[in-house]
């Protein structure tokens, strides 16, 4: 697989990252290095093997069903950078 | 267990400029689970709380905070499953999908692509006019909810509360086998019933706590047919996706337009682009949501913070062994039982409540009789007063009352009018009213006989008239009803009228 420039732009608008047009041969050539170190993987024969989700041998923890969390609007606010009337206020984002 | 047999709906058909056109839709519901606590994280679903106050900090996607699921929204979306008669998959997993959007804080929604917890099942669409659909589901995945973002408290700014971010959703996904936009809005008409009867989603529209996505596409009589052969979506024409709509009249609005346009453009010799669009009540059309075009490369991938989801054969077992009875089923034992026709069988078991008041006054008592009470006088007398059967002043007990009355002789038909209209806005127990108000049938000969000879004595005239022409004794029978009031038992006044006037 090889990433070109314009895949390496789309992939950076995607994500909302600003990448400047100079720089785009750099990262795409980046991208290239990481997915050439992983396509190593390939190598292995995997045929008939379970995927592994875990190193641990535990079951997917659950909670009853229970409030016990909320009611803590002021703390839930306090790191944006504008809030008004208990919501959080964003640029107009309209349909 | 079911002997309903069906004939299928025919495919809506709209004549273009050039040719006939059919129509193939697909829906997407969101369903909201009731629960109290949201999928990943212990705050409140409640609805209507202070904007940001239902909010824990896995919701605001806080970092190093980690989801851990609900089981009680699993076992929900596992009865919800096994109520379509769908299969139920023992491992699935959590994806994340990825997009931007100021009321999805986590930049990901956790989903359920590769492996969703429901498999194929199926609902049967009834048409009211004694055709059905079978329509086939896809599959059943449970997701995490949006935000809401409002955008007309400021006029540069967005407000968003994430009350409503976490809350569990079912995705219900259906083949593209729903043929018109009545049949679409049927479709979640049962499937709302359905999760109503189970309990497992309240199903209001008005709160978005049901909504739908409708794909929808045209294409050439005969097509549809080469599709369902094969399975082969070649033969369907190129679909649109409109979003998020919360009521059954805007979906069969925004279906009829959105069908209308795409034979437009296919008839000019365009081409119908794939595309999310919005249906836009106020001006009756859909356009294009351009921005989500791009948004539309979703980058799903497992989520690392969730192992799969591994659930007992044991466990989904116990769930089905304690499903409730069903729509479908309801209503044939409504059929078999009571002998009620189709349409009051469809009437009384479209809502649990009114199911179960029906039951409770057909106990014991005539079935037909206590159906034609319950969805005439009863329904109609809430209709007009715009009130609902949850707050119905008459129990189910006063009701059967009146009914019991009745099937005794003790009351008329008539009578048993004015009774009920006492028990609805006074109350009280209809066979004490009965007798304190002197409301009972005068089945007693003497008393009958006495107001016939007073009314034969008072019209000579007509006694000659009636004697010549015996279709004329009806007067009498009504002469005699009057002056008892209408308590007179009808049957005993018409033989004695007979008798004295020698007929």
């Amino acid at each position: 697989m090889s990433i070109d420039q314009g895949t390496a732009a789309k992939v950076a608008k995607l994500a909302r990252i600003q990448v400047a047009e100079d720089d785009l041969p750099a990262l795409a050539g980046e991208f290239n290095n990481i997915l050439g170190f992983i396509e190593q993987l390939n190598e292995v024969d995997v045929d008939g093997v379970e995927p592994m989700v875990s190193v641990t041998p535990m079951r997917l923890k659950r909670r009853k069903d229970g409030v016990t969390d909320g009611n803590q609007q002021e703390k839930v606010l306090s790191n944006a950078p504008d809030a008004r009337e208990g919501f959080f206020a964003v640029p107009k984002v309209v349909e | 267990m079911l002997d309903l047999t069906y004939e299928t709906p025919k495919p809506k058909v709209i004549a273009g400029a050039k040719h006939d056109w059919e129509l193939v839709i697909g829906m997407e519901v969101h369903a909201q689970v009731s629960s109290q606590a949201k999928l990943f994280s212990g705050a409140s679903t409640k609805f209507g709380a202070e904007p940001n106050a239902n909010v824990a900090f896995v919701d605001a996607a806080m970092p190093g905070m980690l989801p851990v699921v609900n089981e009680y929204c699993i076992e929900q979306a596992v009865r919800t499953g096994l109520g379509l008669k769908a299969e139920i998959n023992l491992k699935s997993a959590f994806d994340r999908k990825n997009y931007f959007y100021p009321d999805l804080p986590q930049g990901y929604q956790i989903s359920q692509l590769y492996e969703p917890l429901v498999g194929e099942g199926e609902v049967l669409v009834e048409m009211g006019d004694g055709t059905a659909r079978n329509v086939r589901i896809e599959r059943i995945h449970v997701e995490q909810d949006a935000g809401k973002s409002i955008h007309d408290m400021d006029p540069n700014m967005s407000f968003v509360d994430l009350n409503r971010t976490g809350v569990a959703l079912m995705e219900i996904v259906s083949r593209p086998d729903i043929r018109g936009p009545e049949e679409a809005a049927a479709y979640v008409v049962k499937l709302r019933q359905i999760l109503q009867y189970l309990g497992t989603c309240d199903g209001n529209m008005q709160n978005g706590n049901l909504r739908a996505d409708v794909n929808v596409s045209v294409c050439r009589p005969g097509a549809y047919e080469k599709y369902q052969e094969t399975q082969d979506f070649s033969h369907l024409g190129t679909r649109c996706e409109i979003k998020n709509m919360n009521s059954m009249r805007f979906i069969q609005q925004a279906i009829d337009y959105e069908a209308r346009r795409q034979i437009a453009i296919l008839e000019n010799g365009g081409s119908v682009d794939q595309e999310t669009r919005l249906y836009d009540p106020d001006k009756g059309e859909t356009r294009s949501m351009r921005s989500k075009e791009e948004a539309h490369d979703y980058r799903y991938f497992p989520d690392p913070d969730l192992l799969p989801l591994e659930i007992e054969q044991a466990w989904v077992d116990d769930i089905a062994a304690n499903l409730p009875e069903l729509p479908d089923q309801k209503k044939a034992r409504f059929i078999k039982d009571f002998g009620l026709s189709d349409y009051d069988a469809s009437v009384l078991t479209a809502e649990t409540v009114s199911a179960d008041y029906f039951e409770k006054v057909a106990e014991g008592r005539d079935g037909k009789m206590a159906a034609n009470w319950v969805i005439n006088e009863l329904f109609g007398r809430l209709k007009k007063d715009d009130r609902d059967l949850r707050d119905c002043p008459v129990s189910p007990e006063q009701l059967g009352g009146v009914i019991t009355l009745i099937q005794k002789g003790d009351i008329s038909g008539k009578i048993a009018k004015d009774l009920f209209e006492i028990v609805y806005t006074e109350g009280g127990d209809p066979a004490e009213i009965v007798e304190a108000r002197g409301m009972k049938q005068v089945t007693d000969t003497g008393a009958i006989e006495a107001a016939v000879d007073q009314v034969i004595a008072d019209n000579p005239a007509q006694v000659e008239k009636a004697k010549a022409n015996p279709k004329l004794a009806g007067w009498f029978v009504g002469q005699v009803m009057k002056a008892t009031g209408g308590k007179a038992n009808p049957k005993a006044v018409n033989e004695i009228v007979s008798a004295k006037l020698g007929l």
